[in-house]
């Protein structure tokens, strides 16, 4: 009886040590509350999946589906993979269903979260079971079953990874999202689309000229680019899988294209007038109206995500700089004071934070600055490693993709987490690639 | 008698003297005459020679003042492809994130102002470019202020705008690929396109 009790205790005295720290239960699970969730990872586990009629096929679909999914769930940027030669259990064995499941074999090796999967090919279907538990409250989280052909694994294990992300933190990550780029082909720049991880590359323009700078409509539907085809950098506007479109082209140079939230309108660089100037316009290109009015160049705008704001360069001081424009009241901050050029600004979804290029000591590098602290240092993203540009955000703020020389091709896209972590190459096509955008998520046709 | 035998044989002696002289003299006067035409032969002969010989020397004189002409126009055209060239080579250069003219853009833009106003049926593109430091986009600009600063200051000197068009390349198209500053300070530079 007393024997009984002191195991007991230390049982419980175990347990308690291991879910004080870091521990999700404290919270609800619709958000993550750490102040810095890219440096304190949740470990999660991804043991591998079951065979449910034992076929070879079935294995393999689900070894590369494993794959897919510890590649996927890297992009939320707030995961750790538990290394699986610690796994003290064998869900493909011994089941994947909750019942199934011892918990402490998991939160015995500090797993907080587990995925398990299950895959059954049937007549030249493939059923997907995949489920996301919580080891320590021993809670299903969320439990999905997708079926399609053979060639849908991909997107399936993405949709999964788009569910993970909202159980987790509310938001469906990027998962849902589209990457456009900039890529060079036989020594002219067009422009490519392609899966949110760079998988799946289409062509989009075929210019043979320089195109440059795509920016996403917030429905996913429109994508605006700055080309040479007419001979000088002019804007064209167009739907992605219709033959819709217009062109801006007016006298002098058409640049830097930005669609504001939720509406059919751009601003963008104009050089009509003889001074580089940001203009409010239609789809169609027709002028709503000027939005600055100063000598010197006025680039680069950006709207804040409630579209009530605008970030954009100027050299008004001097030097290259970032402000911010309230378009309500007319008001124009600067945001940036360190350095003597602080360019391409790009706004995180919460619109607390700008990331942008600076240069430093002839190093070129992405910094962010806070904007509901006031003006404060600029925290710097990337260091010593080749010139770095082109900062985007994900959907869900989590991360940011940029263009990087690090790996001596002269620009490749890199993604990283808003904290600067995790730095790593994105795809591996032929060329330089630059300008990556994000698309906001879209829902899939399932 | 003897003695008038001997006048008789004189006599014929001179007779048949006379008529081999005569002979001879009748063959003499023909054969001139076959002399003379084969002197006026000879002498149209050496006339055509000679008037041969003259167009022939003014065929090469005309042939030499030709080369010499061609020489000329091609020396000219040299000249004037040389300028053209050097017209079309000597970028204008600026300071980083500058568009601002230096001294040395100055005094190259009065010579390609010159030119211009000695080749007045030609159109110019004035390209604005950046090297690669410095971020895509904004580069676009300033390219573009860099080709600005250029048509405006060739305008001051004289030159109609409406011959000058501008368009920036930002760091599309650099010179030199290079990483270094000799490289970034080439590709830093207003060009001139015909049109």
């Amino acid at each position: 009886m007393t024997r009984r009790f002191v195991v007991s205790a230390i049982m419980l005295l175990l347990m308690g040590l291991l879910m004080a720290p870091d521990r999700l239960t404290a919270a609800p699970y619709d958000t993550i509350q750490v102040s810095n969730p890219f440096l304190n990872k949740t470990p999660i586990a991804l043991p591998a999946f079951k065979a449910l009629t034992g076929s070879p096929a079935e294995s393999q679909i689900g070894a590369e589906a494993l794959e897919t999914l510890e590649n996927g769930l890297a992009f939320t940027g707030f995961l750790k993979q538990v290394n699986p030669a610690a796994f003290l259990a064998d869900p493909s064995n011994t089941g994947i269903q909750m019942s199934q499941i011892n918990f402490s074999d998991w939160t015995g090796i500090g797993a907080e979260l587990l995925i398990t999967g299950g895959v059954e090919e049937k007549d030249g279907r493939v059923k997907l079971a995949l489920r996301l538990f919580d080891t320590f409250n021993h809670q299903l989280l969320k439990g999905k079953v997708y079926t399609g052909p053979p060639d849908q694994v991909r997107r399936m294990i993405h949709l999964f990874c788009a569910e993970v992300s909202h159980a987790l933190t509310g938001k469906w990550g990027v998962f849902a999202s589209k990457l456009t780029f900039v890529s060079t082909v036989d020594g002219n720049k067009e422009i490519f689309v392609s899966d949110f991880d760079g998988h799946n590359p289409t062509r989009f323009t075929r210019h043979k000229s320089i195109s440059l700078s795509p920016a996403w409509s917030s429905d996913g539907q429109w994508l605006a680019y700055v080309s040479y085809a007419g001979g000088k950098p002019d804007i064209y506007i167009r739907h992605l899988e219709q033959k819709r479109g217009s062109v801006i082209k007016r006298d002098g140079m058409n640049i830097t294209p930005a669609w504001m939230p939720g509406q059919d309108t751009l601003a963008a660089a104009l050089s009509f007038s003889g001074n580089q100037e940001i203009y409010l316009l239609t789809r169609q290109g027709e002028m709503i109206k000027k939005i600055t009015s100063s000598w010197g160049i006025n680039v680069s705008p950006q709207f804040s995500p409630d579209g009530g704001k605008l970030a954009f360069v100027s050299n008004r001081s001097g030097t290259p700089q970032i402000y911010i424009k309230d378009l309500s009241s007319g008001e124009v901050d600067r945001v940036t004071f360190q350095g003597r050029y602080n360019t391409s600004p790009a706004w995180s979804p919460d619109g607390k934070k700008i990331a942008y290029v600076g240069i430093e000591k002839n190093r070129i590098d992405i910094y962010m600055v806070q904007l509901d602290k006031g003006p404060g240092m600029p925290v710097q993203l990337t260091r010593n490693q080749g010139d770095n540009e082109d900062p985007a955000w994900s959907p869900d703020g989590n991360l940011i993709v940029f263009t990087s020389t690090r790996d001596g091709r002269g620009g490749a896209v890199f993604v990283m987490t808003a904290a600067g972590t995790d730095q790593r190459r994105l795809m591996n096509m032929p060329g330089r690639q630059t300008q990556p955008r994000w698309s906001e998520p879209m829902t899939y046709k399932e | 008698m003897n003695k008038k035998l001997g006048l008789h044989v004189l006599m014929a002696i001179l007779v048949a003297g006379l008529f081999l002289t005569a002979s001879c003299a009748k063959k003499t006067v023909v054969s001139d005459a076959t002399a003379i035409e084969d002197q006026t032969q000879a002498s149209a002969e050496a006339a055509a020679a000679e008037a041969a010989r003259k167009a022939e020397q003014e065929r090469i004189r005309q042939q030499e003042l030709q080369a010499e002409a061609d020489k000329k126009a091609a020396m000219e055209q040299a000249r004037a492809q040389a300028a053209q060239t050097r017209f079309l080579h000597q970028h204008i250069h600026f300071e980083f994130d500058s568009a601002q003219l230096t001294d040395t853009a100055r005094t190259l833009l009065r010579e390609k102002a010159a030119w211009l106003k000695a080749n007045t049926g030609h159109s110019i593109v004035i390209e604005g470019h950046c090297d690669e430091r410095g971020t895509t986009e904004y580069n676009l600009a300033l390219g573009e202020r860099r080709a600005g600063a250029v048509k405006q200051y060739l305008q001051d000197l004289g030159i109609g705008s409406f011959r000058m068009t501008t368009v920036s390349y930002g760091e599309e198209r650099p010179l030199d690929p290079g990483q270094n500053e000799a490289a970034y300070s080439k590709n830093r530079r207003a060009q001139f396109v015909l049109k």
